[in-house]
């Protein structure tokens, strides 16, 4: 994974509440047995709509997401992780996330920012009112800030999750270095619990 | 969630003996015991695993089945779309490589992932359960800590059997009371999530308590588990019982003899202790439910059968008033029409929240004697082989074919129209799955959440109606 550091963009204001995963990325495009390729997809339905947000030219090349509450809500599926980041999107900031999709989000390179609901509303606000205004996402101090507008706040994030996207460090990677651990785990489970042969 | 030594609940003492290595300031390190895998989410984890040179740790913990891309006609026959009959085929192709048992479509014990591991006796009490699918929650209903991941997590689960995972906060939700006739465990469900949002589970894991939970089956805490992960929750969990044990005794993966005996001792000691704290709560009164059904698109969007469609003008956010009124303009609804007054064109029966034989028993009760409406189309699609044969064996499908419905082979079929079973734009369904979702049927399609009674009442009656209507 690519290590995050600094995220400095324009924003599209995706002003909806409770965009679950079906609306990021559609069922149908879920029989890709690839990584990659899934921006085409993303809001594929809400796209064919000339009017919806990511059609207006003024957001062209815009790297942060603003959304309503309850974002990335339903289905489990990373998809709609790749289908922001390969779409171009390097953050996503919303009052609320769903719990699966911030945690995919945060496994595959895109940075969930949480803020108030007060502070979410204030920059929908402002990017729609410009949408040249540039937002600073400082994943070092966790701190937001868009000058232009006067909007600055911090957001939350553990402690090992911000290690882990500021060095860029593979997951499995870091628990593959608790391998004793996990062999001494092993032999205390109950012997009753179920194992399947191929 | 507090450490051990205090009182405790349920989810507390799952989450603790399953800690491999815990840190300060890091996730703990979670010993994950059932990892169930299906063809959608796993074929990037499986690529990554390879690239990277590492194996699958514990592939006899890990079970994997063909559901959401299985066509439920025509078995046997080549798959129409190609693209889904790829990912099917990575799929064995994976489990071959990797040593991962597969039911497969055609195997007798093919089916709904969340359907087949509690059917085979391999989800038990205590346990932890992930799987790349959000209603893993399911399984939270035999007292395991059963919860969805993506893709990445599916990969680090592969290749090291455990995941780190921040601790969830706790949430009691008990039903006391007895349920009036005729109001089934998905009514609680969706009057739960009516009540709480689809936000307001977030970062809790749910207890199901009260005497309402206790007296549901097996088959109805499934479904009340299923959508927790509609109201945000990741988790849902029931403290096992003696209904849990009679589920689980004599199937093929439960423990036998001694083992049995011992797993009982254990299981017992499972339940929250008096005392214990959890961080949120909810009180519901069992006697005061009545059948749902959702107007819009999401969820929580849900009212009794008896009410109107309501007016978002009346909500008091004004994100609330919007997404309902982008809801009703999806749907094709007017506020102030009586939910019995809408006509739907389909009727599906299916999914891991209503496609178990209880589910398809209490629908074909229902539909006995009666025809589906002229011009409606209904289907029916057990959640498993199991469940397909015991419901042949018990006539269930005589009664569903008489009736006017098709009957089909098992998969996830219409819950997400990854296979050929999908509404056309504007098509209106009363469906027993999990998602209202825009376009979550079908492209444009408009779905309406419901029970397996109300679904069959509605087949027949032509609008939403329960079955007391068809009397």
């Amino acid at each position: 994974m690519k290590p995050v550091r600094t995220i400095t963009g324009r924003a599209v204001p995706l002003d909806r509440s409770d965009v679950d995963t079906d609306q990021i990325i559609p069922a149908s495009w879920l029989k890709k047995v690839e990584r990659t390729g899934f921006g085409q997809g993303l809001f594929s339905e809400w796209r064919d709509d000339r009017d919806f947000v990511l059609n207006k030219a003024e957001y062209a090349g815009a790297t942060i997401l603003v959304a309503g509450p309850n974002f990335g809500t339903g289905s489990s599926r990373e998809h709609a992780v790749w289908a922001l980041t390969d779409y171009g999107f390097e953050a996503v900031i919303s009052p609320r996330f769903g719990d699966i999709f911030r945690n995919n989000s945060t496994k595959a390179g895109l940075l969930p920012v949480q803020v108030s609901a007060e502070v979410g509303k204030a920059l929908l606000e402002a990017v729609e009112a410009d949408p040249s205004l540039e937002i600073t996402i400082d994943l070092e101090r966790l701190r937001l800030e868009a000058p232009a507008a006067g909007i600055e706040a911090s957001f939350p994030l553990d402690p090992f999750t911000q290690h882990r996207l500021l060095e860029g460090l593979d997951d499995i990677g870091l628990t593959l270095r608790f391998g004793a651990e996990i062999d001494a785990y092993e032999p205390t489970r109950p012997s009753w619990l179920p194992a399947v042969t191929a | 969630m507090s450490n051990t030594g205090s009182p405790a609940t349920l989810a507390e003492k799952v989450w603790q003996r399953h800690i491999v290595r815990s840190g300060d300031g890091e996730p703990d390190l979670l010993y994950i015991d059932l990892h169930l895998v299906h063809e959608v989410t796993s074929p990037q984890a499986f690529d990554g695993i390879r690239l990277a040179g590492r194996g699958v740790r514990r592939p006899e913990l890990t079970v994997a089945t063909m559901d959401h891309n299985v066509p439920t006609t025509g078995l046997g026959q080549p798959l129409s779309d190609p693209i889904s009959a790829r990912q099917m085929e990575v799929l064995a192709t994976n489990c071959a490589e990797f040593g991962i048992r597969l039911f497969a479509m055609g195997d007798a014990n093919q089916g709904i992932v969340h359907i087949i591991g509690p059917e085979l006796g391999l989800t038990q009490p205590g346990m932890t359960v992930v799987c790349g699918d959000s209603h893993t929650s399911t399984h939270g209903a035999f007292g395991a800590l059963a919860f969805g991941i993506g893709t990445s997590e599916v990969e680090h689960v592969l290749a090291t059997q455990t995941l780190p995972q921040a601790r969830p906060q706790t949430m009691a939700v008990t039903v006391d009371g007895a349920l009036p006739v005729g109001v089934t465990a998905k009514d609680v469900v969706l009057a739960i999530i009516g009540r709480l949002g689809t936000g307001g589970g977030i970062g809790h894991v749910i207890e199901y308590r009260g005497s309402a939970i206790k007296a549901l089956s097996m088959e109805g805490r499934m479904t009340v588990c299923n959508m927790s992960i509609e109201a945000g929750a990741r988790a849902g969990m029931v403290a096992p019982d003696d209904t849990t044990f009679s589920y689980i005794e004599g199937r093929q993966y439960a423990p036998k003899g001694h083992d049995w005996e011992d797993a009982l001792d254990d299981w017992r000691s499972l339940a929250t202790d008096e005392g214990a704290r959890f961080d949120k709560h909810v009180q519901m009164d069992a006697s005061s439910l009545a059948p749902h059904v959702t107007w819009g698109t999401n969820p929580g969007q849900v009212v009794r059968l008896d009410e109107a469609i309501p007016d978002p003008e009346s909500f008091p956010e004004p994100a609330a008033r919007e997404s309902g009124e982008r809801a009703l303009a999806y749907m094709g609804l007017q506020a102030g029409t009586p939910m019995r007054e809408v006509k739907v064109d389909t009727v599906f029966i299916g999914s891991c929240t209503n496609a178990r034989i209880e589910d398809l028993r209490l629908a074909a009760a229902v539909l006995e004697g009666h025809t589906v409406a002229p011009g409606l189309r209904a289907l029916v699609v057990p959640g498993s082989g199991q469940v397909k044969i015991q419901a042949e064996k018990e006539g269930l499908d005589t009664v569903f074919i008489n009736a006017g419905f098709e009957w089909r082979n098992p998969g996830c079929s219409m819950c997400l129209a990854m296979n050929p079973d999908k509404l056309a734009p504007g098509e209106r369904c009363a469906s027993t799955s999990n998602r209202n979702f825009e376009g979550r049927q079908g492209r444009g399609g408009r779905t309406h959440l419901v029970s397996p009674a109300v679904a069959a009442a509605t087949a027949v009656a032509g609008h939403f109606a329960s079955p007391e209507d068809l009397q």
